[in-house]
């Protein structure tokens, strides 16, 4: 009695408790807004699976408790039952596995008209290299890494010229336009991650990855780390800035003392 | 309508072979020490993994007091902090989890279980403990060694497991795991080819593959497993250890350490999370099957019913351990693979929750309709279910690639991992002591202290980790010696921080008083008598409790039937061991 009782608690508390606690997701500022609907659609069928298991567990416990002269029922299988649970199952499954499927697509479909940035981690910081007005961002080699160049840049190639580069700085993208970053990491591997914007995916030395976004909020979002990178990991943190078009396009002219050029005059 | 096969009597095979001699020890070294009895060496493996358990207890117990009370215990600093971490996870999974279930109850309870009289290895039996016990012994001495343990993160990712900016990376940390790892392997080969051929080629007669019990089956197919597993991490293992000792480069491209260029070039740092996940997602079955197993029978023989759909029970656990070989890569959806992977491991791994989902489905309709019977053991096997659907449930968002995105690396992923593949396991390992430890020892756990154990422990570990999962959904990552200033992150997730680290640490104190009931017991306990759970199986079909050395005096059994004969029509009693042939108890009409 007291076990039933108990289950049964636990399946009122933890529903309590996911519809009451302040805990929740960050309000989302990208366009992957379907990630969280399938979120939902997770939490319905899954939710609806665990009270359903559970409560009848707490049936069962109080109902087939044990009591002089109860004999339990023999029955080794039934094939029927076993294959509408299978079915029933399968239906479930699919019906989580379909649109994250399609979302999946759409997620690593980048758009023609993403602007790239370059995003690179080491140990414990972020730095940043937007395309100049070439739109195009040079080459780049972990072993031309030295103290005046710290993203590894190729001096040769024509298209780096122009290129902006941030160093431990804060990174500004515009609003409403989408964002191919490109991920490259010098030491380890690392995991560029905010939360707003539901993005996660790793930097890892030797190969360049990827993953876009378009913001659809402007604001001040924490960059952070995601994958162990060691003792200084939680430190690494970064900030950027979303923002209108014309602020964007402000800022960005601002920095034309910044390009990789002028940073590095020994290029010329 | 429920004449099936399973339990038919059929004709008992004549003996192929003459019953075997078995080595005999002279000594109280040769028995005790160096033995070759698997139920010795069961007991030594048990004991041993235990106490690498309650290491890693406490290990847990700092680092929750790290994210509890951030900043308040000085001796905890991040370098310290990575390197419990580290150590806590590996310790669980391998020396701990792994060595339980299948050195510790797999020789305790195959040979008996299956009607054999010991492994059919015994020597190399004996070898398999004393290389663990090695394997242990050099993973414990990392605490001693200049720079301490590694603070790599149990997955041990290159490049930062062997460079500077991780405790141990350029120090004997790393060295020491590789090695203990290495060694690991090299004894659990020699245990696991054991209980494979024992259970091939050592049952008694009439014990067909189809009658086995389930926790057999659960030991066996992880075996099997781990010998297809292991080989990759020994692989990762030992090119990494290259990596480190002799400058290769098989997973480091060119990089830079701290500002300065290092001579490596052309490695792939995605490799080894390819070879530690082949090997590292069926340890997580690894674990699993073992408990579906001993649970299946916890629940079939305390609810005094059949297990439901036991020929399903058997086809859906081979199903999992094969479909766990092609569902690694669901640990490497953010890392940076090709992402067109992620099509087909999300769909090999929510494909993996049929059988899995089977398998609940069965365990609960075997309670329906039974005689259930809450004692210790039972209450153990329904909290299993509990806390296993639980983490089961929320593999589905993890196991989703688009889903995974956003609670990759958060508080997510720890609390599901620790519900499915900690909380879950360990729930079946308690149940299964207060379960076979009248067997193993003659008397009964005391009650009293196995509920009050239960009960702390169950609602506790559900307390810790259910809501660790809302932390993950906000965003906090994992692996953070510190939150510090998250500007998405309220104070109120401090708090619940705080809660759960105080929650961890009476769970944690709780454990004593089942290491007291375990030496209370011993002496104190009730005595059991040989069958005291009134189970079918042939283990508790001994002439002697505890069972003497080659398990079975004159002759070993002879089976007529298969495990889960409980509560037959007509039967005198509500249980039928395997051994009964059917005419002394059973009416003509039911099948037996």
């Amino acid at each position: 009695m007291a076990v039933a009782l108990i289950l049964v608690l636990i399946v009122v508390g933890s529903v309590a408790f996911h519809l009451l606690s302040p805990w929740w997701w960050t309000p989302i500022a990208s366009n992957w807004a379907y990630i969280d609907s399938t979120i939902v659609i997770t939490f319905w069928i899954t939710g609806a699976v665990f009270v359903a298991v559970v409560l009848f567990m707490a049936y069962c416990v109080y109902r087939f408790r044990h009591q002089p002269g109860r004999q339990a029922h023999y029955e080794p299988e039934s094939k029927r039952l076993e294959l509408w649970l299978t079915l029933v199952t399968g239906i479930g499954v699919a019906a989580m596995l379909t649109p994250g499927l399609f979302v999946w697509r759409q997620f690593i479909t980048v758009p023609q008209d993403a602007t790239d940035v370059e995003i690179l981690g080491q140990q414990w910081q972020w730095s940043f290299r937007l395309p100049g007005p070439d739109g195009k961002l040079g080459a780049s080699d972990i072993r031309l890494v030295g103290p005046d160049n710290a993203l590894g840049i190729s001096r040769e190639d024509p298209n780096s010229q122009d290129d902006i580069v941030i160093e431990g700085g804060e990174l500004r993208l515009p609003v409403g336009r989408p964002i191919k970053a490109l991920l490259r990491s010098a030491d380890v591997i690392h995991d560029f991650y905010i939360p707003e914007m539901r993005a996660k995916m790793d930097l890892v030395p030797g190969q360049i990855s990827y993953i876009w976004f378009t913001p659809t909020r402007t604001g001040t979002f924490e960059i952070l780390c995601a994958e162990l990178c060691g003792v200084g990991h939680p430190q690494m943190r970064g900030t950027v800035i979303v923002q209108e078009q014309k602020d964007y396009q402000a800022w960005l002219q601002a920095q034309a003392s910044r390009t990789f050029a002028r940073l590095t005059p020994t290029a010329q | 309508m429920v004449d099936v096969p399973l339990g038919h009597v059929g004709p008992v095979p004549g003996a192929d072979i003459e019953d075997v001699e078995l080595y005999h020890p002279h000594s109280w070294i040769t028995k005790y020490v160096f033995a070759q009895d698997a139920k010795v060496i069961a007991i030594q493996y048990s004991l041993t993994a235990l106490s690498v358990g309650l290491i890693a207890l406490v290990l847990s117990w700092l680092m929750r007091l790290q994210l509890g009370f951030p900043g308040v215990f000085s001796f905890i600093d991040a370098n310290a902090y990575y390197q419990f971490i580290t150590m806590h996870g590996m310790m669980m999974v391998v020396y701990v989890l792994t060595a339980l279930f299948l050195g510790g109850f797999g020789n305790y309870l195959i040979p008996l279980m299956v009607g054999a009289r010991d492994m059919v290895f015994p020597y190399v039996n004996m070898l398999s403990f004393w290389v663990y016990l090695l394997a242990v012994l050099i993973l414990i001495a990392s605490f001693f060694a200049p720079g301490g343990p590694t603070g790599a993160g149990w997955t041990l990712y290159p490049p930062q497991a062997i460079l500077s900016g991780t405790p141990g990376g350029q120090e004997w940390g790393i060295v020491l795991m590789l090695a203990s790892l290495m060694v690991f392997i090299i004894g659990f080969t020699m245990g696991g080819l054991n209980y494979v051929v024992t259970v091939l080629q050592a049952r008694a007669r009439g014990m067909t593959l189809m009658r086995m019990p389930l926790t057999v089956w659960g030991i066996f197919t992880a075996s099997f497993m781990a010998l297809l597993a292991f080989p990759a991490l020994f692989v990762g293992c030992v090119m990494m250890m290259f990596d480190r000792i002799f400058g290769t480069s098989f997973f480091l491209p060119a990089i830079v350490e701290m500002g300065q260029p290092l001579e490596r070039s052309g490695g792939s740092p995605l490799l080894f999370q390819h070879l530690f996940w082949f090997f590292g997602h069926p340890e997580v079955y690894i674990v699993a099957l073992p408990a579906f197993g001993i649970v299946s029978d916890l629940i079939s023989t305390h609810a005094r019913r059949n297990i439901f759909g036991y020929r399903m029970m058997v086809w859906a656990l081979l199903a999992i351990g094969a479909l766990s070989f092609v569902v690694w890569a669901h640990h490497m959806y953010v890392s940076g693979m090709n992402p067109y992977f992620g099509f087909f491991f999300a769909t090999t791994t929510l494909i993996i929750a049929i059988p899995t989902a089977i398998k609940v489905y069965n365990w609960i309709l075997t309670l329906w309709r039974g005689n259930i019977h809450l004692t210790v053991p039972m209450l153990f096997a329904l909290a299993f279910i509990v806390t296993f659907v639980n983490g089961g449930l929320t593999g589905l968002f993890l196991g989703n690639v688009v889903v995974d995105v956003p609670l990759s690396d958060t508080m997510f992923v720890v609390a599901h991992f620790h519900m499915v593949m900690g909380v879950a396991p360990i729930l079946v390992i308690f149940g299964a002591i207060y379960h076979w430890y009248p067997k193993v020892t003659g008397r009964m756990l005391n009650d009293t202290l196995g509920k009050l154990h239960f009960w702390v422990t169950f609602l506790g570990a559900y307390a810790i980790f259910f809501p660790m999962h809302y932390l993950g959904l906000m965003g906090v990552p994992r692996r953070y010696y510190e939150m510090g200033e998250m500007s998405f992150v309220p104070p109120s997730a401090h708090t619940l921080n705080a809660f759960i680290t105080i929650v961890a640490l009476v769970v944690g104190a709780t454990q004593l008083t089942f290491v007291f009931n375990l030496f209370w017991s011993l002496r104190h306990g009730k005595v059991a008598g040989s069958n005291p759970w009134r189970a079918t199986t042939l283990e508790w079909q001994t002439p002697e409790t505890p069972p003497s050395h080659g398990n079975w005096g004159k002759a070993p059994p002879i089976v007529y039937r298969w495990a889960y004969d409980y509560s037959v029509p007509g039967a005198a009693e509500d249980f039928l061991p395997q051994n009964q042939p059917s005419a002394q108890a059973v009416s003509g009409e039911a099948h037996g």
